[in-house]
């Protein structure tokens, strides 16, 4: 096996045992890097420097007998929408092409005291507005499955280099379905946890109400591990919650059996593939043999939880966005006057997507709109926080499919927007109630509507819980994931060893 | 007069600085005048990624505010986003309160005449940064600098009703609210350094008129004197447009301080349209009712509590009480002297008189009371017990004011007692009858004003040592016994 095949889990046992050192592990990453990203695309930069003095400082601690972290040694790729001072942070933006960070996010800050090793920043789609990582204004990255095909986004490059083996873990965010969707187009682990279990310090904001920072990895273990390193109440972040980390990692092998698992019928009306769909049901009958209660349930706001993102994220955003204006840091073009350089700006720094948002969002919030959109928006947001509470009241988890189809073509997102939008159904309500929910590899369908190619991709298994009690979900997901790890750990190995063989990725145009 | 066919409707928008230490949601310094750009920090810098944290003390401040205008303090309150651009605006929108404020429904009262000015609202929010034009204004100026120093200080708004009728109404309104601030510790007050700052509304209607006038705003003004000139000049303007059957603008204006008069701004109509939608990265601010005890119970005694107490338990004139109460180091001094002993009128007088009248002519601010309570207390001491005379104290305190010495030592060392002693008198009177024969004649005349003259002649003798009551009565009894 080789070292850049290792998980979290096994690198920092192996490496507080010595019998391999940190440093090696990460020039055995480095090296698989400049292997195949140019196939991948999935890094906007590769911080080699940093890496190998984070690296090196593990391993002087070990050699001193202190404790490394529970990261130690981990190589772990960032979403370049997080900031760390002293390097880039392009948002995938022109706007922000040439900015460099002046201070650390804060789960940077814990991942990196937990020994974690950042390797690069990744690629995604421009300030995390959308779902195939097409949308970065600099490369668009490639499915390590098959790389004609989208990893899903917006964080496409931290889900590619986690899949491809370029990254044990990497590090995302999710406002709709950011982490959970590529996870689930890769074959990887994914979480959104619940809203305030991770500082949003130093996460350029999207909908700062949506936006939570979460793991991706390969295995539910790997992910569990990551999140007791960057969970936590922050005293920086207002909206973070009073709440320690818990020691997921150490408690995923509880039974299963006996828990109670409710499927919305309202997250399977939305144009599931076959694929998908039996995919999806295989899991459900292991689950029951396992002993899992499973019930199809109704949430019935969960119908308008599309629409009613739509309003309220772009109407976040385009606020949270009005502060690159040309005059402190970023892009500045310099017009005639004052106004001319806020439109100049503006203009040439976004690209088409987040315009479309940012106008979205400032008609929604205008003072003649606001009452039919956004603050209507806001009270059933509030319906489906409920319809959520009366469900866990009677389950411990729902689920769904994390997506409706397999990953799609590149090029595919040009279409209609609104067809787009729509493949975020399955996962934007669980931002829009701040609860916790996971993506994991639950088989292989093949795409739709595309013939017998044979070709198999991957697919997600979503499991929501209640606010706070990722413990359970991780605990589900750990069970899941056991059913196909053999079929997983074989398919995936072959996908990695073909990568070599993949074509060089063009720049976008 | 055709202008007294018109009513004036005014409302004041006032923009207060806190006295904190650190801004609004982060902890860099709020100090005044430090060079350019030094007191900044990723957050009130508005660089991606940062997030607010309210601070505390500004709560607690805004509370003491909000109970010193006589304001509910609502429990639960939250905070907007106001979106607009402007370079000195760094996130592109500023943290307020616009749903739900910190209080509401207060009131100040005015003397003249008698009544309450109710007050809509106080709310809190933060400051922008200042910009500097190389010009006019920024659509003219060659460049713009920004000081980002200001960007995140903590500021209140405190909006009151349209209740005052008069320019000279609002300057009371504004003196009013200035003295309640700065009594309750929330804000130095200082129109000049900018930590008080006037928007005014004005309307103008025909007399007897239902209907509301079109209100107009008036920003740029830097003083209470420039509040009520601009006020003025409006009013003039407006009635004499409708006068000429001319419509008002719903416009803001801008007060031009050297021409005295207001220009147009920018038109309400086409003005921005804020897009206020709810502050996602905070929570909502939610007090306990402990709290807002807290704050009550520590809040300083204010102004018109201070001056019933003044003339109701110290015997003082309303005017006495007025201008003791301008400021809260004024009448620190005046309870120090008054605690250490002094009659409080004698003290008053004092203070009203030659204190405040050096430190105008010093240009001193009430910061610097130039004489301690101690030293003015001793020097009341020593014309009471008719050691020197009132008019010697006068010499007196501007040498304790100049010296730092105690009044005492002053009058010992440079021999200013004053001569009591009948026996040293009685010389003195005596030369003096004998050196004035036509008034001493007049006096036994009955003209009594004559002896004022022989008084008079007496202090200059002694050089004003002398104690004139004592002199008034020797001199009767040696002239008509």
């Amino acid at each position: 096996m080789e070292l850049w095949e290792l998980g979290a889990w096994d690198i920092t046992k192996k490496v507080k045992a010595k019998e391999i050192s940190a440093q090696e592990v990460l020039e055995a990453h480095l090296s698989r890097i400049s292997e195949v990203d140019p196939a991948v695309c999935a890094f906007l930069s590769v911080l080699e420097a940093e890496a190998r003095i984070a690296a090196s400082r593990v391993d002087a601690k070990i050699a001193k007998g202190e404790d490394p972290g529970i990261l130690a040694g981990v190589p772990c790729a960032v979403k370049d929408n997080l900031n760390i001072k002293g390097t880039a942070c392009t948002c995938g933006s022109k706007m922000l092409e040439n900015y460099i960070s002046p201070y650390t996010a804060t789960a940077i800050a814990r991942m990196s005291e937990q020994g974690a090793i950042i390797t690069g920043k990744t690629n995604l789609d421009e300030f995390a507005m959308g779902s195939s990582t097409e949308r970065s204004a600099f490369v668009a990255t490639r499915n390590p499955w098959d790389v004609d095909r989208v990893p899903g986004g917006s964080s496409g490059g931290s889900a590619a280099a986690v899949a491809a083996g370029m990254s044990a873990v990497a590090l995302g965010s999710d406002t709709g379905g950011s982490i959970r969707q590529p996870a689930a187009f890769t074959g990887i682990v994914g979480m959104k946890p619940t809203y305030g279990r991770v500082s949003r310090y130093g996460l350029v904001a999207f909908a700062s109400s949506l936006d939570q920072i979460g793991p991706f990895a390969r295995d539910v273990r790997d992910a569990a591990l990551f999140m007791e390193a960057i969970a936590g109440f922050d005293p920086a972040d207002s909206t973070s919650a009073e709440r320690p980390a818990v020691p997921w990692s150490k408690r995923l092998d509880r039974p299963v059996k006996g828990l109670r698992a409710g499927v919305p019928k309202e997250l399977l009306g939305f144009g599931v593939s076959e694929g998908v769909k039996s995919a999806f049901e295989n899991v459900l009958s292991q689950m029951a043999d396992l002993g899992v209660i499973i019930e199809e349930t109704s949430l019935p706001s969960l119908a308008y939880a599309l629409d009613v993102y739509y309003v309220i994220a772009p109407a976040e955003a385009s606020s949270n966005l009005a502060r690159f204006d040309g005059v402190r840091y970023g892009l500045s073009k310099r017009g005639k006057g004052y106004l001319d350089m806020y439109r100049e700006t503006r203009a040439e720094g976004f690209g088409p997507e987040v315009r479309r948002r940012i106008m979205l969002g400032t008609f929604v919030l205008s003072a003649d709109q606001y009452d039919a959109y956004y603050l209507r928006a806001a009270k059933i947001r509030t319906l489906i926080r409920r319809d959520f509470e009366r469900a866990f009241q009677t389950y411990d988890v729902l689920l769904s499919p994390t997506t409706p189809t397999v990953a799609f073509k590149l090029g595919d997102e040009s279409g209609d927007p609104m067809t787009r939008y729509l493949a975020d159904v399955m996962t934007v309500s669980a931002n829009l109630a701040g609860i916790p929910a996971l993506s994991v590899p639950c088989g292989f369908a093949e795409p739709a509507g595309e013939g017998t190619s044979g070709r198999e991709l991957p697919c997600g298994l979503q499991i929501m819980g209640k606010p706070f009690d990722e413990e359970t979900v991780l605990t589900v997901g750990y069970a899941v994931e056991s059913f196909a790890r053999e079929e997983m750990e074989e398919k995936s190995a072959l996908m990695r060893r073909n990568l070599i063989l993949a074509k060089e990725c063009e720049p976008v145009d | 007069m055709t202008e007294r066919a018109y009513d004036m409707t005014i409302g004041l928008e006032v923009h207060v600085e806190l006295l904190t230490q650190s801004k609004m949601f982060c902890r860099c310094s709020t100090r005044f005048g430090d060079p350019p750009n030094t007191n900044v920090c990723p957050v009130c810098m508005g660089f991606p990624g940062s997030l607010p944290v309210p601070n505390l003390e500004a709560v607690k401040l805004g509370v003491r505010a909000a109970l010193g205008l006589g304001a509910k303090v609502n429990l639960s309150s939250g905070f907007d986003r106001k979106n607009y651009f402007y370079p000195d605006l760094t996130k592109g929108y500023q943290i307020t309160q616009y749903r739900t404020p910190l209080g509401q429904d207060g009131f100040i009262e005015i003397a003249e005449p008698r009544k309450k000015i109710r007050i809509r609202r106080v709310h809190l929010e933060e400051d922008t940064g200042k910009s500097i034009h190389a010009g006019d204004d920024i659509t003219t100026a060659d460049y713009t600098l920004i000081d980002f120093n200001r960007s995140g200080v903590p500021l209140i708004e405190i909006v009151s009703e349209p209740d005052m009728n008069s320019p000279e109404e609002a300057r009371q309104y504004l003196e009013k609210l200035q003295r309640i601030l700065r009594f309750a510790g929330v804000s130095d007050v200082k129109m000049e350094e900018g930590s008080m700052r006037v928007d005014c509304n004005i309307s103008v209607t025909p007399k007897g008129s239902d209907r509301r006038g079109t209100p107009v705003e008036i920003k740029n003004l830097s003083s209470f004197r420039a509040v009520v000139k601009a006020l003025s000049y409006e009013f003039d303007r407006q009635v004499a447009a409708l006068e000429a059957g001319e419509s008002i603008l719903r416009e803001t204006r801008h007060w031009d301080e050297a021409k005295e008069r207001t220009h147009p701004m920018r038109t309400k109509e086409s003005s921005e349209d804020y897009r206020y939608f709810p502050e996602p990265d905070l929570p909502l601010l939610v007090l306990e009712e402990a709290f807002i005890e807290e704050v009550r119970r520590t809040m300083p005694r204010l102004p018109d509590e201070i001056v019933a107490y003044y003339k109701e338990k110290l015997g003082l004139p309303e005017y006495d009480a007025q201008v003791l109460t301008l400021d809260p180091n004024l009448s620190s001094f005046f309870d120090r002297c008054v605690e250490q002993g002094a009659d409080p009128k004698m003290a008053a007088n004092w203070i009203m008189g030659d204190i405040l009248g050096y430190m105008n002519r010093q240009g001193l601010t009430y910061e610097q009371i130039p004489v301690s309570p101690e030293n003015l207390v001793e020097m009341l001491g020593l014309i009471a017990s008719g050691a020197i005379s009132g008019k010697i104290a006068k010499d007196v305190l501007v040498k304790v004011i100049e010296t730092g010495r105690k009044p005492s030592v002053i009058v010992k060392e440079e021999g200013l007692t004053q001569v009591s002693d009948e026996g040293e008198l009685l010389a003195i009177i005596e030369e003096v009858i004998a050196a004035n024969p036509g008034p001493v004649q007049d006096v036994k005349n009955g003209k009594e004003k004559a002896i004022g003259f022989l008084v008079g002649q007496v202090m200059k003798a002694t050089k004003g040592r002398a104690n004139p009551a004592k002199v008034n009565i020797m001199l009767k009894e040696k002239i008509l016994s």
